[in-house]
């Protein structure tokens, strides 16, 4: 397959990447690829021009700062799944990249490239919005960071603005008492999400639960938060019972016209096999909490 | 608009005025006549456009030329040395890991990203690394024991 022309402009320098965006209002980002490459070969998108950020070597990083960890829009799935930090700090971040495509893939696509794309079957964007995340964006009207809740507007579409790039993402550190998890119906074929839900809980000393965030992507345009799953959780003592019970409650956050179905996985099947995944993400969290 | 790229293959270089819109696949392919790496999905899932830039493995099919400007990729045709085949090439050749063989560049450059990673990986790990590859002939069995032998081979472990 072919990709429409475009021109070609390769950025050394944030600052360089939002001169060359706002003198070309039509280009695209070009960061991995693995995301754009695919929609400019099969002609769903066509822009005039991209601007390569893929040699900025500052936005490839993984900090920790002030209760943030914070992660530079470049970096790789293969860096995320392999950081001790955020196998140990946000654990589902980092499993979830580990389920991403395949090796390949993995050292090719960005953190930054995946979420800016908002592919609704990606894993991402449902595991950021669990742990909270929030996104740096700059260029346009100057710099401004925007909350997970408000970063995934809908199918492939987000808070980015024209002529903004984002640079980083901060996910809040948790301490020992908190667990997260991320389980995946994958496609076999694919490896995209048919269905992805995303659990952190936190227990105080009893071992009872005081917070708990659960997150589903895949089988919806962008991330829902699963409102009664979470407050089901709170005040239990997360055992199997409990999860189980508060599992079941999945479905009041799919019940919407937007859960998405295909020739694989209809809409149907995915809203009544959610709760699975549910229950499996938070178990995997709960044994990771203390 | 052409845009001047200059990528080291297999230890040499190449300079061409391409289009920005080619794949690197194409580039090596078609552009540079180095015919080992397959085109097969063509939507990076089946792995036979697997390559290395700058030693990491990668599917150039999903990978601009100009994104691999200045860099340094090798090919299936680069893996063997002077004294012969690479050990994956002898270990696919001594165990029977191909029949038509269309898939085996990109199985044997992902094999290289696997052993990489993971010089003595189980059965299950290298079913696991070897995800993003697909073959529709061997089955797979054969060319489990194709990696585990070369990495017994790489490793000097015994069989």
């Amino acid at each position: 397959m072919f990709a429409p022309q475009f021109d070609y402009y390769r950025a050394s320098s944030v600052a360089e990447a939002a001169a060359l965006l706002a003198e070309h209002p039509e280009a695209k980002v070009l960061a991995g690829g693995h995301s754009l490459i695919p929609l400019l070969k099969l002609r769903l998108a066509a822009p005039s021009a991209l601007v390569d950020i893929g040699r900025i070597d500052s936005l490839r990083s993984i900090l920790e700062e002030s209760g943030t960890i914070e992660i530079g829009a470049l970096t790789t799935h293969a860096e995320l799944a392999s950081s001790e930090l955020l196998r140990s700090r946000a654990t589902a971040l980092a499993e979830a990249a580990g389920m991403i495509g395949d090796p390949a893939v993995r050292n090719r696509g960005t953190i930054g490239g995946n979420v800016a794309h908002a592919d609704p079957a990606s894993d991402l964007p449902a595991v950021l919005a669990c742990l909270g995340a929030e996104f740096r964006v700059t260029g346009g009207d100057g710099d401004r960071s925007v909350r997970a809740s408000d970063f995934f507007e809908g199918l492939m579409s987000t808070a980015i603005g024209e002529g903004e790039i984002l640079t980083s993402i901060g996910v809040p550190t948790v301490d020992s008492a908190c667990g997260s998890a991320y389980a995946k119906f994958a496609h076999p074929a694919s490896r995209y999400a048919v269905i992805g839900a995303a659990a952190a809980l936190v227990v105080d000393e009893d071992g009872s639960c005081t917070c708990a965030s659960v997150t589903l992507g895949g089988l919806v345009p962008a991330p829902v938060r699963a409102t009664a799953v979470e407050e089901a959780l709170v005040g239990t003592r997360l055992d199997a019972a409990a999860i189980a019970s508060a599992s079941g409650l999945t479905g009041e956050a799919l019940d919407t016209d937007d859960v998405l179905g295909d020739v694989y996985a209809s809409a149907e099947y995915r809203r009544s096999v959610a709760q699975v995944w549910v229950q499996r993400a938070l178990s995997s969290a709960a044994a990771r909490c203390g | 608009m052409r845009v001047p790229v200059s990528i080291t293959i297999n230890g040499r270089q190449y300079s061409r005025d391409v289009e920005p819109r080619l794949l690197l696949v194409h580039l090596i392919r078609d552009v540079l006549g180095l015919t080992g790496t397959k085109v097969g999905c063509d939507t990076s899932q089946c792995g036979s456009c697997t390559v290395l830039i700058d030693g990491v493995a990668a599917k150039s099919c999903t990978c601009l030329a100009v994104q691999a400007d200045g860099l340094s990729v090798t090919t299936i045709e680069g893996l063997a040395g002077d004294d012969g085949l690479h050990p994956l090439q002898e270990s696919f050749w001594n165990k029977h890991g191909l029949q038509c063989g269309y898939c085996t560049p990109g199985m044997i450059m992902a094999s290289h990203e696997l052993l990489r990673c993971n010089p003595d990986p189980s059965d299950d790990e290298i079913r696991h690394g070897l995800e993003g590859n697909f073959c529709r002939c061997t089955g797979y069995q054969n060319i489990v024991r194709a990696v585990r032998d070369a990495a017994g081979s790489a490793t000097g472990g015994a069989q």
